[in-house]
């Protein structure tokens, strides 16, 4: 048994640690000065993919939709396993909504040769919107389990999963092929391999515009990128022409300084604080 | 139109915050108050909705509706939006309405925005083209760095998912009636490819969005000492026990405990930060407390710029002097 799985994942700055350096004086976030990483749950969906692989075999494809840069995690896919690499970039993706996301990654799959199973984190930590993985099964028209925290069992058939819901969790049962979006609980990614790394140091993006999915030789010698044309991609349905969502106005969190009054470590200090409060009814 | 979600026919608090933003919503632009439930043994219950302001509740029953499933409740509210046409379609950020509703919106191709914070109606003009009435669609992005207001002028409808916490449930006290209108779809077999193994749903033992005090540990009072303190001055206080996500992640408190982003909003009349640095997530979850009280060693944490009383202090010894300071008050 051997099963075709494809991995979704995203380069996102990194939303969750700002540090100093990315802060303007006026005290907003200057978000290109964050660092870009790769989407921690899109980590845990590799890892997931990877899994299934050595238990069962199977080929694991990893797919990301950017700028050239984003090659960088394509790259991380297969230091950590991933057998093939997938950029999908174009000015013409500029943006792109949810929406026409989903649909030029939809393009872009369909130009596989099928899969068995397709992995996203459950969300990025660019938009949190989680919406691009159950756009993209409802576009391929194929069932989707989303929040997975784990896998229970695998068939080539059949999957049974955990899903995480508010206060608990459901066990279900799908059948293959299936969309899966998958949560930080559900694993511990494993690092980059020493030698996978060495091996794929120099990869560098190969455009391919021909409409074969098929890796000649192993191992493979290029990432391979695909533009709007490649995917035979509807130019109107993808980037800002494509988004049905339009940003109408950003407001940066100022991170306004009340006026704190400082109350002193101290028993009388806080005896008074907590008097204050009792008169106020606030306790 | 609002998505009415049920767990064991109980309706989501979140439905029910939904509804009545909506009401105010409709009351302003002249439209009505719909909603649209899936499962099964609604008519006990929909009618109910009248309260918070829902004019028309869409029923959708079946046995096999029960339970949350992506596919079938897909092609229920597709076929609901399609018929009735409503011009926002509203769902809660839950686990369910996060599943569905994109699977709803790539279906219409219609836009829909995550997770939002705030809902309000205004104007937009783009190329010379101007919309009137749109729903402004208002979230956190970035991590809570920025708030983004999105417009969808061109779909029908405009689709939103909305957090739980950030409305307010209005219940009126002499209700109308919510007219129960029984709608059918044609279900295939193949319209429900995924089976329900079992579903395990503890009950909330925490709920931190009705308490009056929170007093929340961080990273600096994740000590079993302090989270011993944190838990008699909460306890003390009439209050629960909050955290920050980090002392969750480390498995010291359940998720249930956490404030923030990825946790609960909560506006409590005092909320009490005992080691917490104030990272911007946490903030988006607690800023809107009556009353903050910051207690951290490092006089430089973030927290303190929100805070209305900073402390600066050995976190266990400050929550001992104000257990102290309560108890001899009593």
């Amino acid at each position: 048994m051997s099963l075709n799985m494809l991995v979704l994942v995203k380069q996102v700055p990194d939303t969750q640690n700002v540090t100093g350096e990315a802060m303007r004086p006026d005290g907003t976030v200057n978000r290109d000065a964050l660092p870009a990483i790769f989407n921690p749950e899109d980590l845990n969906a590799l890892e997931e993919a990877l899994k299934i692989k050595d238990r069962l075999g199977g080929v694991v494809t990893a797919m990301s939709m950017g700028p050239p840069k984003a090659a960088d995690v394509v790259k991380e896919c297969l230091y950590r396993g991933a057998d093939k690499g997938i950029l999908v970039s174009d000015r013409g993706f500029a943006g792109s909504d949810t929406l026409a996301t989903s649909y030029a990654l939809t393009c872009a799959i369909t130009r596989l040769s099928g899969f068995d199973l397709v992995f996203c984190g459950r969300q990025a930590i660019d938009g949190d919107t989680a919406q691009v993985g159950p756009q993209v099964a409802e576009k391929l028209g194929v069932n989707q389990l989303t929040c997975v925290a784990d896998i229970l069992d695998i068939s080539r058939d059949r999957i049974v999963v955990k899903r995480q819901i508010e206060n608990g969790y459901e066990k279900l049962a799908a059948s293959l092929p299936v969309l899966l979006t998958v949560t930080s609980e559900a694993n511990e990614p494993r690092s980059a391999n020493a030698k996978r790394v060495m091996g794929f140091k120099r990869i560098v993006c190969c455009e391919d515009a021909e409409g074969t999915d098929c890796w000649p030789c192993e191992p493979i010698e290029h990432i391979k990128q695909w533009d709007i044309q490649a995917i035979a991609a509807d130019a109107e349905r993808c980037g800002f022409s494509g988004s049905a969502t339009w940003v109408k106005k950003i407001d940066n969190v100022v991170l306004t300084a009340r006026e704190t009054k400082g109350i002193e470590n101290s028993e009388p200090g806080i005896s008074g604080l907590i008097n204050e409060l009792m008169e106020e009814h606030i306790i | 139109m609002v998505f009415i979600e049920q767990n064991d026919n109980v309706p989501a608090d979140v439905s029910l915050e939904l509804l009545s933003r909506a009401r105010e919503l409709a009351d302003n632009l002249g439209l009505e108050v719909e909603g649209v439930a899936l499962g099964y043994g609604l008519q006990n219950w929909l009618p109910n909705l009248g309260a918070y302001g829902c004019d028309r509740a869409y029923a959708l029953e079946d046995e096999r509706l029960a339970h949350f499933s992506s596919i079938p409740y897909t092609k229920g509210l597709v076929q609901i939006i399609q018929k009735h046409q409503p011009r926002f379609m509203l769902f809660g950020a839950t686990t369910t309405g996060r599943d569905v509703a994109p699977r709803v919106a790539s279906t219409l191709q219609c836009g829909l925005t995550a997770d939002c914070t705030d809902l309000q109606i205004g104007d937009h003009k783009f190329k010379k083209r101007s919309y009137q009435d749109i729903l402004l669609q208002i979230r956190p992005a970035f991590g809570g760095n920025i708030i983004a207001t999105i417009v969808s002028p061109e779909s029908r409808p405009s689709l939103a998912t909305v957090r739980e916490g950030v409305m307010k449930k209005k219940e009126t006290h002499s209700p109308p009636t919510c007219r129960v209108i029984q709608e059918s779809c044609p279900w295939e077999s193949g319209d429900f490819p995924t089976e329900i193994l079992e579903v395990v749903r503890q009950a909330k033992n925490v709920d931190l969005k009705t308490e009056k005090v929170i007093v929340s540990a961080g990273m600096g009072a994740s000590s079993p000492e302090s989270l011993k303190l944190v838990r008699e001055l909460a306890d003390l206080l009439g209050g629960e026990v909050g955290s920050s996500r980090p002392v969750v992640d480390g498995g010291f408190l359940h998720k249930e405990h956490q404030v923030g982003q990825t946790g609960t909003t909560v506006r409590p009349n005092l909320y009490i930060a005992c080691g917490i640095s104030g990272q911007i997530q946490h903030r988006a979850g607690m800023s809107e407390a009556k009353r903050i009280i910051a207690v951290n060693s490092d006089p430089e944490a973030p927290i303190f710029d929100i805070a209305h009383y900073g402390i600066v202090g050995d976190v266990n010894q400050v929550l001992q002097r104000m257990i102290k300071a309560y108890k001899q008050k009593l």
